[in-house]
Order: C-alpha cells, then sequence, then structure tokens
C-alpha cells in the first residue's frame, strides 16, 4: 500500500510541473472538427442563387421540429433560387435543434448542412432563433471568394469570405488550421473532408501544445 | 531585530500582559488566518488544477489572484436557504464554531522566538501559556461540535449521517494525536510550546520523532476532514455531509473554518515537529531570516502538502478509517511514546 501511495504522490508532483493542456477560450480556439454538427448554414449556388427551394422537407424530418420554412413564389425575372420557390422566412429555434443533422440529410439541394460554429449562447431567448439573415452564406463577400466547387464555396461562420477558394466554408475552417499546424500540402477541392490526419480531442498526446 | 517602541503609549507601558498588546496580536492573527485561509482556497484549486493538466483561476485580477474576493462577495450576496425543521439557534451559531475553534489554538502558538524590547519581553504568541500543548488539545476538539452541531440542528439525514461519521472520526483520531504529539512533550520535557521549539535548536523533532510526525499528520487530516479521511462530508454518499443544508456566508464560514483549520494543524505540526521559527539547523548563514518567515514557510509546505495529498489519494472506506485510527495509529502512537521514553530514560540514567 505504501509503495502505491509514494507511487501516486510521484506521479501527481510530476503533473503539477507539466503544461497544463487547457486552451483559453475565447482567446484560444480549438478548430472544430471537420465534420462537427454546430449551427446550420444555408448555401448559396455559385452565381449567388440560394440552394434553398422552400420545400420544407427539412421542416418535416427534423425531429423536435423546429425548423420553420415559410416558402414564397419566385419572381421569374429576378428569381432568389432557381426552383420555382424559395424560402421567404427560414428559421431555426437553436433552444430546440438537439443538431442530430436529419434536416441535412433530408435536404434535396444540400441547402442546409450544419457547420462548425458552437458560440450559441446569448442573454435573450430571442435571439437563439436563428433567422434567414444569420444563416445564410454572405453574399457578395462570398462572390468574391467563390470557386469552382459546386458544394458550397463561400463565407465562414464569421461571415468573413473562405480564404481556400472551391472549399466549402466548414471544411475551409479546418484546412487552414490543418496548413498550419502540419506545414503540408492543401488537399485538392472537394476532398477536403478526408484530410489524412484530422487531429481531434480524443488524442491529447498527439496535440501541438503538449510538447 | 532591534524595534524600540515608545515606553510609554496611552500611559501603558509595553510589554507582553499588557491588554492592548494582547488585542493588537490577536487582531493581527484573526486578519491573518483569515486571509491565509482565504489564500489557502485559492492555492487548493491552483495545485488541483496543475495536477489535472489544467489552469485554474486566472480571470479574477492577475493570475486569479483576487478570486477569493470574488468567492466572498458571491457568499454574501447568496441567498440563505435555511430547512424549515431546523433548529434555529444551534443552527445559526454552529457556522461560527468552526472557525472559532480553528483559531482558538492559534492563540498559544509561537510564531517567532521571544524578543527583549525595551527592557519587556516581547513574547510572538497571543496568550503565553506554559501548558499550551495541552490548551491546543482542549480547544481543537471543540470543533467537532461546530460539525456535529450542524448536521444535528439542520433536522436533514445526511447532515446527520455526516455529523455522526464526523463526531466518530475525530474521536477515534484524537487519541492517536495526542499519542503521536506526546513524543515531543517527552523530548522537549514541556508542555510550553516555546521551549518545545528551543528544544529543537540541534535537531527537529521530525529527525528523532519520524513515526510521531507522520502519526501527528495523518491525525491532522483526518480532524481536518481532508482527503483521504474526508467521510463527514463524502460528497459521493453524503451530498455534502454535515453542511449539506447550509448557504451563502454560513456555509462560508465552515468553509473558512477548515481551511483555518489547515493552517492550524499545520502550524502545530511545525511548532512540534519543524523546529517551529527555527532556521534549518545545518546551515548558520541562514540565521538573517526573520524566524516567523521561517515558520511561515514551514506552514506553508505543510499546506501544501496536504493538498497534493488530497488531489493524489481516494477517500477510505469508513470501517478502513476506523481500523486505521484504533488497530494501526493508536498501538503506534503507544510504541512511539514507549520507545521514546526508554531510550531518553536510558540516556538520563548514564
Ligand atoms: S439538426 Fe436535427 S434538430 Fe436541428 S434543425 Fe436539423 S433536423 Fe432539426
Ligand atoms: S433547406 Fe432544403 S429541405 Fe429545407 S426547405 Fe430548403 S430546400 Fe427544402
Amino acid at each position: 500500500m505504501v509503495i502505491e501511495i509514494v507511487k501516486g504522490m510521484a506521479f501527481t508532483l510530476r503533473q503539477l510541473f507539466r503544461k497544463p493542456i487547457t486552451l483559453q477560450w475565447p482567446e484560444e480556439q480549438k478548430p472544430a472538427p471537420a465534420r462537427h454538427r454546430g449551427r446550420h448554414i444555408l448555401h448559396r449556388y455559385d452565381n449567388g442563387l440560394e440552394r434553398c427551394i422552400g420545400c420544407e422537407l427539412c421542416s418535416g424530418a427534423c425531429p423536435v421540429g423546429c425548423i420553420y420554412v415559410e416558402p414564397a413564389e419566385n419572381d421569374p425575372a429576378n428569381p432568389v433560387s432557381p426552383g420555382e420557390r424559395y424560402a421567404r422566412r427560414y428559421e431555426i429555434n437553436l433552444m430546440r435543434c438537439i443538431f442530430c443533422g436529419y434536416c441535412a440529410e433530408a435536404c434535396p439541394t444540400e441547402a442546409i448542412t450544419l457547420g462548425p460554429r458552437f458560440e450559441l449562447a446569448d442573454y435573450r431567448r430571442e435571439r437563439t432563433v436563428a433567422t434567414k439573415e444569420d444563416l445564410l452564406e454572405a453574399w457578395p463577400n462570398f462572390a468574391a471568394a467563390r470557386g469552382p466547387n459546386p458544394r458550397g464555396a463561400g463565407a465562414d461562420q464569421r461571415g468573413q469570405a473562405a480564404r481556400a477558394p472551391g472549399v466549402s466554408p466548414r471544411l475551409a475552417w479546418d484546412e487552414d488550421e490543418l496548413i498550419r499546424r502540419e506545414g503540408g500540402e492543401r488537399t485538392v477541392p472537394g476532398n477536403a473532408g478526408l484530410a489524412p490526419h484530422v487531429p481531434s480531442v480524443a488524442e491529447p498526446r498527439h496535440h501541438k501544445r503538449d510538447r | 531585530m532591534t524595534i524600540v517602541p515608545p515606553a510609554d503609549v496611552l500611559g501603558y507601558r509595553i510589554g507582553p500582559d499588557y491588554w492592548w498588546v494582547i488585542l493588537v496580536k490577536a487582531v493581527i492573527i484573526v486578519l491573518f488566518l483569515a486571509t491565509a485561509a482565504a489564500y489557502s482556497t485559492y492555492a487548493e484549486r491552483k495545485v488541483a488544477a496543475h495536477i489535472q493538466l489544467r489552469i485554474g483561476p486566472n480571470r479574477v485580477g492577475p493570475i486569479g489572484l483576487l478570486q477569493p474576493a470574488a468567492d466572498a462577495v458571491k457568499l454574501l450576496f447568496k441567498e440563505n436557504v435555511a430547512p424549515a425543521g431546523r433548529d434555529r439557534l444551534l443552527y445559526l451559531i454552529a457556522p461560527g464554531f468552526a472557525a472559532a475553534a480553528a483559531i482558538f489554538a492559534f492563540a498559544v502558538i509561537p510564531v517567532n522566538g521571544t524578543q527583549t524590547v525595551d527592557g519587556y519581553q516581547l513574547h510572538w504568541d497571543i496568550a503565553h501559556l506554559n501548558v499550551g500543548l495541552l490548551y491546543i488539545l482542549a480547544v481543537t476538539s471543540l470543533g467537532v461540535y461546530a460539525i456535529f452541531l450542524g448536521g444535528w440542528s439542520a433536522n436533514s439525514k445526511y447532515s446527520l449521517l455526516g455529523a455522526l461519521r464526523s463526531s466518530a472520526q475525530l474521536i477515534s483520531y484524537e487519541m492517536a494525536v495526542a499519542f503521536a504529539l506526546m513524543g515531543a512533550i517527552i523530548l522537549s520535557q514541556s508542555l510550553d510550546l516555546e521551549q518545545i521549539v528551543n528544544a529543537q535548536h540541534h535537531v527537529w523533532f521530525v529527525l528523532l520523532q519520524p513515526l510521531g510526525f507522520l502519526l501527528y499528520y495523518l491525525g491532522a487530516l483526518a480532524e481536518t476532514n481532508r482527503l483521504p479521511f474526508d467521510l463527514p462530508e463524502a460528497e459521493t454518499e453524503l451530498v455534502a455531509g454535515y453542511h449539506t443544508e447550509y448557504s451563502g456566508m454560513r456555509f462560508g464560514f465552515y468553509f473558512l473554518g477548515e481551511y483555518i483549520n489547515m493552517v492550524t494543524v499545520s502550524a502545530i505540526a511545525t511548532t512540534l515537529f519543524l523546529g517551529g521559527w527555527l532556521p534549518l539547523p545545518i546551515i548558520d548563514r541562514l540565521w538573517f531570516i526573520p524566524g516567523w518567515i521561517w515558520f511561515l514557510g514551514k506552514v506553508t509546505l505543510l499546506i501544501f502538502v496536504m493538498m497534493w495529498v488530497r488531489w493524489t489519494l481516494p477517500r477510505l472506506r469508513y470501517d478502513r478509517l476506523m481500523n486505521l485510527g484504533w488497530k494501526v495509529m493508536l498501538p503506534l502512537g503507544l510504541l512511539n511514546i514507549a520507545i521514546t521514553g526508554a531510550v531518553v530514560a536510558v540516556k538520563a540514567s548514564t
């Protein structure tokens, strides 16, 4: 028993002098994993048209019923989306959302996906309902940065233009982080989700800060 | 040190026995203990954090140094939720006891050697008792009242269970602690804490009484309800034990009491085994550092070890705790007394 106690004490003493692994959020940020399911993004096509056609399938698929879609007919002379209809209002109650991703699966046009953003706390309940303006990819920032990838080049979650043209925004965030960490090559557009090594929280020993 | 205060202040001559000298010392000690306890909580959190590779409090003030103040403000402004079926008087005074019992003991602990100032003996303890150790043993036992009354008066089963456990635990360990201290008394032939320290000029009692020191330290952990002996407030079993039903500043007093108690038992251990205010015996050059700094340094070290132990070892099971107290520590304490007594007797006769 005594030996075990001494061993334990020695171990904790050693721990005392190791560098903490705490990240000082919000000053220090850890990139979200590539497939992180955070707040949603409503995507656009490269020409700026909204992908969402107001079909309400996402709303139907949502297990907690937190998506509200109000469709409207497109004006053929000045369409908002390529389809017949578009979403005039599109709201997600983030207090209810369980971030299951069923909405993204249901969407026929891949208009909605779940993004990397997780800082969703607020002081007022009303503000936790994400409106279409909150969710939609920024335009024309998005236009300036858009690349050839139809899967949704564009602004990242903070409304800034993506720095990696041709990579969808939530992947772009990881991509940049990946380059910074590994000093490696960018993965080819469209392949970003299959990055060779995406660091995860579960592997603290490979974390750079841990010497 | 040659501080020469005015011989006449407000018509009172300076000296250890004038009431205002004692008052000043008492105020200083109480303020010091409150601050020390507050910063022990900070230190505890920092130590815990770094042992777990975290950072700990670092948002309030530089490296979180104002955290205790923030905590105090929080506790003061918290609502005092009290159970309806409580015993009002006891419920109210029990937390005070917790802090008081720990503070009382500090009255006789010499923080520094006696100094002669202007022809008078200035003692660095509040009350210079020639049976200081006896007094300490007596008043530290009062701590059990705080816990028991707190647990009893709240009229809640978790509190009561915590209180019962605590009473049993404190009584079993008190014996072992007293026996552990006996060795130091035999060696110094005195109950006067100053004389006990002075007897350690050449060699600290921790070297002559390693067993006694170990027993005392273990007993102290048990008496302050610290891990691995924190059964009275075992969170996983008893919610929070005897102070389950306390909130706000009343809870704060229990908390304060626990941490002051840590300081007190560390101070007692320092005085009896680590040479009190005396510097390291081998290195003469260190004598220029004032005694009270040595004293504080040693106390800090012991407090750190308490925290270190807390964040390493798991809680003991209740029957093992009792077995350890009665079947291991008590016999070892007796053995220690017997050996020490025999050696001292043989030495005296030759
Ligand atoms: S992630 Fe799930 S819960 Fe949230 S909006 Fe989509 S379908 Fe509904
Ligand atoms: S997001 Fe997709 S599923 Fe939902 S309404 Fe728009 S197109 Fe339909």
